[in-house]
C-alpha cells in the first residue's frame, strides 16, 4: 500500500506545487465557472418559481463546463513540459499515475466548485450551507475528474483537444449530471432525504465505475 | 548472464511509415553502443522502444532476459533515459523536479543523490533555480540528471549531446566513463562521430530504419569510419 501511495501522493505534491507556481488551471476555471453562472443569472431573469427549476441545472452546467477546461488544462501542461512520458517513464503501473492525477484534478475541482457556490447561491438567492449539498458536490466531482482525468489524457495528443473532449466526456456524464441536478434540485426545496438519497447513491455507483474503468485503461490511455 | 538488451526483427510504424524494419541488436552487460544515424533513421525511435514509451509492431526486445512488455515496470526501474524533451516541469526549480523522480523511483536518501548528480554535472550552483530560467545547456544537464538520479544499470541516451558546449560535454564524457568503469551499460545516439566512438566499444549505424552497419572502431579511426557511415547511409556524418 505504502508503494502505491507514495508515488501518488508524489504526483499529487507536484502538481499542487504546479498549480501553486503558475496558477494556470484554477484561476483560469474559476472565472469561467462564474462567469457561466453569472451569464445564466442575467439571461433567465431569476424569478423564484423559475429558480428552483432551472438553478439546478445552470450550477452543473457550469461545473462540468469548466472540469472539461480545467482538466484539459492539466494535462496540455503535462504535455508542454514532456512531464507525461517523465511520468511513464517511472517504474509504476499506470494506474499510480491515473489515481495521482485524478485526485490532483479533484482537488482544483472542488476548489473551483467551493469559490463559485457562494456566488450562485447570492446570485439565485439560494441556500447553500446544507451538508448533504456538498456531500453531493463531492461525489459527482469525484465522477467528473475520474472519467474526465481518463478522456482528457486520450485527447491531449490530438490537436483538436478543446473539442474532442467535450464530445467524449458529455455523454457518458449524462447520468451523473441528471442524478446530480435531480439531488440539488430537492435538496434547495428542502424535500425529505429520502426522496433524493437514490441520485446520490447512483453518483457514488457511477464513481466507482468511472474510477475502476479509468484506472484499468489508463495503459491504453497513455500508450503511443 | 543474461544480455542487458535483446532486439529482435523489432519493426515500428507510425501508421503506414516505417521508423524501425526489422532491427536486431544485442548489447551485453557492461558494453556501451553509439547509434549513429541521419535524422529519420530510426535513432529517436529505438531509444523510445527500449524505454517503453513506444510499442513495437513486430518483433521482441527483452530488457536483462525479460520481455519489456512482460514486466515494463522493472524495466523502467534498470533504465535511465533522456530524450529530446528534457521531461522536467519548466515553473519547478531542479532540485524539486529531482526530488519528484526521487519519490516516484521510491529512492532513499534523495537529497545526498541530489547533490551527488548535481555536483558531477556541475548544476550545484543552478539546482534552486527554476528550470524555465536556465540556459538549453544547463537544462540538457538537468535532465541528464534526472536520468542518472536513481543509478540506472543502463542508459539510454537520445542525442545528450545536442546543445551543450564543449565543457558541458567533458561532463557528459567523465559521466559516460564513470558509468561504464562501473559496469554500467549503455546506448547512447549521436552525430557526434569523434566522442561517440571514443566512449562506445561498438558504433551501430542506422539508415530507413534499419541496421546498415555495427562493428568495432576506435576513435582514431574516424575518417575510415565517416567513410563507412557516407557508404551506408549516402549522407556525410
Amino acid at each position: 500500500m505504502r508503494a502505491y501511495l507514495g508515488p501518488v501522493l508524489a504526483i499529487l505534491w507536484k502538481d499542487l506545487l504546479l498549480e501553486a507556481r503558475t496558477r494556470e488551471v484554477i484561476v483560469p476555471v474559476l472565472l469561467f465557472a462564474v462567469l457561466v453562472v453569472v451569464v445564466f443569472n442575467f439571461a433567465i431573469e431569476p424569478r423564484p418559481a423559475l429558480v428552483a427549476v432551472v438553478a439546478p441545472g445552470v450550477l452543473w452546467l457550469a461545473f462540468v463546463f469548466a472540469s472539461a477546461m480545467g482538466l484539459t488544462r492539466t494535462f496540455a501542461l503535462e504535455k508542454e513540459d514532456g512531464g507525461i512520458e517523465g511520468l511513464m517513464l517511472c517504474p509504476v503501473g499506470r494506474d499510480v499515475i491515473y489515481v495521482g492525477k485524478m485526485l490532483g484534478g479533484l482537488i482544483f475541482l472542488l476548489v473551483v466548485e467551493a469559490l463559485t457556490l457562494p456566488i450562485f447561491a447570492a446570485l439565485f438567492n439560494l441556500p447553500i450551507w446544507q451538508p448533504e449539498l456538498w456531500l453531493l458536490v463531492v461525489l459527482a466531482t469525484i465522477g467528473l475528474s475520474a472519467i474526465g482525468t481518463a478522456f482528457s489524457a486520450m485527447a491531449v495528443n490530438t490537436r483538436a483537444r478543446e473539442v474532442l473532449l467535450p464530445v467524449l466526456f458529455f455523454p457518458i456524464l449524462v447520468p451523473v449530471i441528471i442524478a446530480a441536478v435531480e439531488a440539488t434540485g430537492a435538496i434547495i426545496e428542502g424535500d425529505a432525504w429520502e426522496s433524493y438519497s437514490r441520485w446520490l447513491g447512483l453518483v457514488a455507483a457511477f464513481d466507482a465505475i468511472f474510477l475502476v474503468l479509468g484506472a484499468i485503461t489508463f495503459d491504453y490511455v497513455l500508450g503511443e | 548472464m543474461n544480455a542487458a538488451v535483446q532486439v529482435s526483427q523489432l519493426s515500428v510504424f507510425y501508421g503506414p511509415t516505417p521508423a524501425l524494419r526489422g532491427v536486431d541488436l544485442d548489447v551485453a552487460w557492461g558494453e556501451h553502443v553509439a547509434v549513429f544515424g541521419p535524422n529519420g533513421s530510426g535513432k529517436s525511435t529505438l531509444i523510445r522502444v527500449l524505454a517503453t514509451l513506444t510499442r513495437p509492431t513486430r518483433g521482441a526486445v527483452r530488457v536483462d532476459g525479460a520481455a519489456l512488455h512482460d514486466d515494463p515496470a522493472r524495466a523502467r526501474a534498470m533504465v535511465g533515459v533522456t530524450t529530446h524533451r528534457n521531461l522536467l516541469y519548466g515553473a519547478l526549480t531542479v532540485r524539486e523536479n529531482l526530488q519528484f523522480y526521487g519519490r516516484m523511483y521510491a529512492l532513499n536518501d534523495v537529497a545526498g543523490r541530489i547533490d551527488g548528480v548535481g555536483e558531477s554535472l556541475a548544476l550545484t550552483h543552478v539546482l534552486d533555480l527554476r528550470v524555465r530560467t536556465l540556459s538549453n545547456g544547463m537544462q540538457r544537464r538537468a535532465a541528464l540528471a534526472r536520468a542518472l538520479l536513481h543509478g540506472p544499470s543502463l542508459l539510454l541516451l537520445d542525442e545528450p549531446d545536442a546543445g551543450l558546449d564543449q565543457e558541458a560535454q567533458a561532463l557528459l564524457a567523465a559521466v559516460l566513463q564513470a558509468h561504464r568503469a562501473g559496469g554500467g551499460t549503455a546506448i547512447v545516439t549521436t552525430h557526434n562521430v569523434e566522442q561517440g566512438l571514443a566512449l562506445a566499444d561498438r558504433a551501430v549505424i542506422l539508415s530507413r530504419g534499419r541496421v546498415a552497419h555495427e562493428g568495432r572502431w576506435d576513435a582514431a579511426d574516424a575518417p575510415a569510419f565517416r567513410e563507412a557511415y557516407a557508404r551506408h547511409t549516402g549522407m556525410a556524418a
